[in-house]
C-alpha cells in the first residue's frame, strides 16, 4: 500500500490526482446534493410527530456526520506525515481543517434552528451539542496553532501533534459528555436491527450524507491544490505549468527567475 | 540516572529562586476563587453546589498560567537545545519537567484548597472527593498541558493560544472530577470517576512525555 501511496509524496504528482478526480467529486457532488436537498425537503413524507420541521435532517445529520470523518481525516493526514515525513500529507491536513470546522459549525446551527421548535429552546447543555462545540474548538485550535508559526514545516508538524492528541481525546470527550448530560435523540440511522426511520425518508437522507461527502470531497481537493501551488510557487514544474497556457505571458517571464530556488 | 537528577535539581531551585513567578499562580487560584461569592452571592446553599466546580475552574485556568513558563527559560537562554543534544532519553527529560512543573506550580494549590474549600462551604465528604481527585487529575493537567507548551515554546505569543489548545482537552477531566464532588456531596460512592480520572492519568502518563519530546524536538527545528 505503501508503495502505492509513495509517489504521492511528491507534490507534482498529488496536484495531478487532484485535477483528475476534481470533475468527478464536484460533478456527482453537486448533481446529489440538488437532488438529495430537493427530494428530501420537497417530496419526503412529513413526519407524523414533527411535521415539516423534520425536514432540517437533510442538512444537520450530513453535517454532524461529516465533521467527525472530516476530523478524523485530518487527524490520519497528520499521522502519515508525521510517521512517514510526507509533506503533502500536511498540506492535506489543512486544507481539511477549515472545511471541518465549517461543517461543524453548520451543524450546530442547524442544531439550534432544530432544537427551538422541538425542545423549545435554542441551546441545551446535551452531551452530542456540548461535544459538537468542543470539536469546533478542536479544529480552531489546530488552525490557529498551524497559522501561529512562520515556518510552514514546522507549522504542520505541530498542528499534526495537536490533532493527534486531540483523536485521541474525541472519544473520551465524547462518553464523558455522554455521560453528563443527555437530551438528544439516540441514533436513527446506524442501529444494527433495523432503522428507526421509513425508506421514503431514509433514502434522501442518505443520499445528503453521501452529497455532503463528495461536495467536501471538492472543496478539499480544490484546497489542496492551493495550498500546494502557494507553497511550492518557485518550483520548476509551478513555473512551466503556469507559463505553458500564457502565449504572451509577458508578466510572468519578467518575473520568472533564472535560477528555481527551492523552497523548504 | 544522574543527569535526570541533577536537571530535577536544577528546575527545582531555579523555580524557588524566581519567587514572584512561583507565588502567580496560587494568587490567581485565590483571586479567581473569590470571585465568585461576590459575583453570585454568599449563599452558602448557592456556594456549596458551585463550589467543586469553581476550584476545578481555578485550578485549570491557574495551571495555564504557570505552564506557560515550564520551557520558555530553558528555550530562550538555550539550555533546551543542550538538553537535546546531550543524548540522555528526551521523553524522561519531558517527565523530569512535567514533574517540577507539577511540583512548584500545582502542589501548592492543592495545599491551599482547604482554605478556598472553606470559602465555599464545601461539606468534609466532599472536600475529601475534591482532594483525591484534585491528586489524581492535576498531573493530567501538567502532563497534557506539557506537550501543547512544547509545541508553542518557540513562538512569543503563546498565553491564549495555549488556553485554545488546551481547555477542551482539559474538559472530561473537569466533568469526572466535578461529578466525583457531586456523588460524594450526595454520600454516594465516587470510585468509579476516581478510576476512570486514574485511567487517563495512566494513559497520559504513557503516552504524553513522547509526544512533548517530539514536540520540542520540532520547536527547536
Amino acid at each position: 500500500m505503501w508503495k502505492w501511496l509513495h509517489p504521492y509524496a511528491k507534490t507534482e504528482r498529488s496536484y495531478q490526482l487532484c485535477q483528475t478526480l476534481l470533475p468527478w467529486f464536484s460533478v456527482l457532488g453537486l448533481l446529489s446534493l440538488v437532488v438529495g436537498a430537493i427530494w428530501g425537503l420537497a417530496f419526503a413524507p412529513a413526519d407524523y410527530q414533527q411535521s415539516d420541521a423534520f425536514r432540517i435532517i437533510y442538512i444537520h445529520v450530513p453535517s454532524a456526520i461529516l465533521s467527525k470523518m472530516l476530523y478524523s481525516s485530518m487527524a490520519i493526514a497528520a499521522f502519515i506525515g508525521l510517521v512517514w515525513q510526507v509533506k503533502t500529507a500536511f498540506m492535506a491536513m489543512i486544507a481539511l481543517a477549515p472545511i471541518g470546522a465549517m461543517v461543524t459549525f453548520v451543524s450546530l446551527i442547524t442544531g439550534a434552528v432544530w432544537g427551538k421548535p422541538m425542545w423549545g429552546t435554542w441551546w441545551e447543555w446535551d452531551a452530542r451539542l456540548t461535544s459538537q462545540l468542543i470539536l469546533l474548538f478542536l479544529f480552531f485550535g489546530v488552525m490557529s496553532l498551524y497559522k501561529s508559526f512562520d515556518d510552514q514545516q514546522q507549522a504542520g508538524k505541530a498542528a499534526g501533534v495537536m490533532a493527534i492528541v486531540g483523536v485521541i481525546n474525541l472519544p473520551i470527550i465524547h462518553y464523558s459528555v455522554e455521560w453528563w448530560n443527555t437530551l438528544h435523540q439516540g441514533a436513527t440511522i446506524l442501529k444494527m436491527d433495523k432503522p428507526s426511520m421509513p425508506a421514503e425518508m431514509l433514502w434522501p437522507l442518505l443520499l445528503c450524507i453521501l452529497s455532503w461527502a463528495l461536495v467536501s470531497g471538492a472543496i478539499f481537493l480544490l484546497r489542496l491544490q492551493n495550498e500546494i501551488l502557494r507553497r511550492e510557487i518557485k518550483r520548476p514544474w509551478v513555473l512551466s505549468m503556469v507559463n505553458e497556457p500564457m502565449v504572451s505571458g509577458a508578466a510572468v517571464a519578467t518575473n520568472n527567475p533564472n535560477k528555481h530556488e527551492q523552497v523548504q | 540516572m544522574s543527569p535526570l537528577l541533577a536537571l530535577f535539581k536544577r528546575d527545582l531551585s531555579l523555580a524557588f529562586h524566581q519567587r514572584a513567578e512561583l507565588m502567580q499562580p496560587l494568587i490567581f487560584f485565590t483571586l479567581v476563587t473569590s470571585l465568585f461569592p461576590l459575583a453570585v452571592g454568599p449563599n452558602p446553599a448557592t456556594l456549596q453546589l458551585i463550589g467543586p466546580g469553581v476550584i476545578w475552574v481555578a485550578a485549570i485556568l491557574s495551571s495555564l498560567l504557570g505552564l506557560e513558563r515550564l520551557f520558555r527559560d530553558d528555550f530562550q537562554d538555550g539550555s533546551l537545545e543542550q538538553i537535546l543534544l546531550s543524548g540522555s532519553a528526551l521523553p524522561l527529560v519531558a517527565l523530569v519537567k512535567v514533574l517540577t512543573h507539577w511540583l512548584t506550580s500545582i502542589l501548592p494549590l492543592i495545599i491551599l484548597s482547604p482554605l478556598l474549600a472553606l470559602f465555599l462551604h464545601l461539606s468534609e465528604a466532599m472536600y475529601w472527593a475534591l482532594l483525591a481527585t484534585l491528586i489524581l487529575g492535576t498531573p493530567l493537567l501538567s502532563l497534557i498541558g506539557g506537550i501543547a507548551v512544547a509545541l508553542t515554546v518557540g513562538l512569543n505569543r503563546g498565553g491564549v493560544l495555549l488556553a485554545l489548545l488546551l481547555v477542551p482537552i482539559f474538559i472530561p477531566l473537569l466533568i469526572f472530577a466535578t461529578s466525583a464532588v457531586d456523588a460524594a456531596a450526595l454520600s454516594l460512592p465516587y470510585n468509579a470517576q476516581l478510576a476512570i480520572i486514574g485511567a487517563m492519568l495512566l494513559l497520559a502518563l504513557a503516552l504524553a512525555p513522547f509526544a512533548t519530546a517530539y514536540a520540542l524536538k520540532v520547536s527547536q527545528n
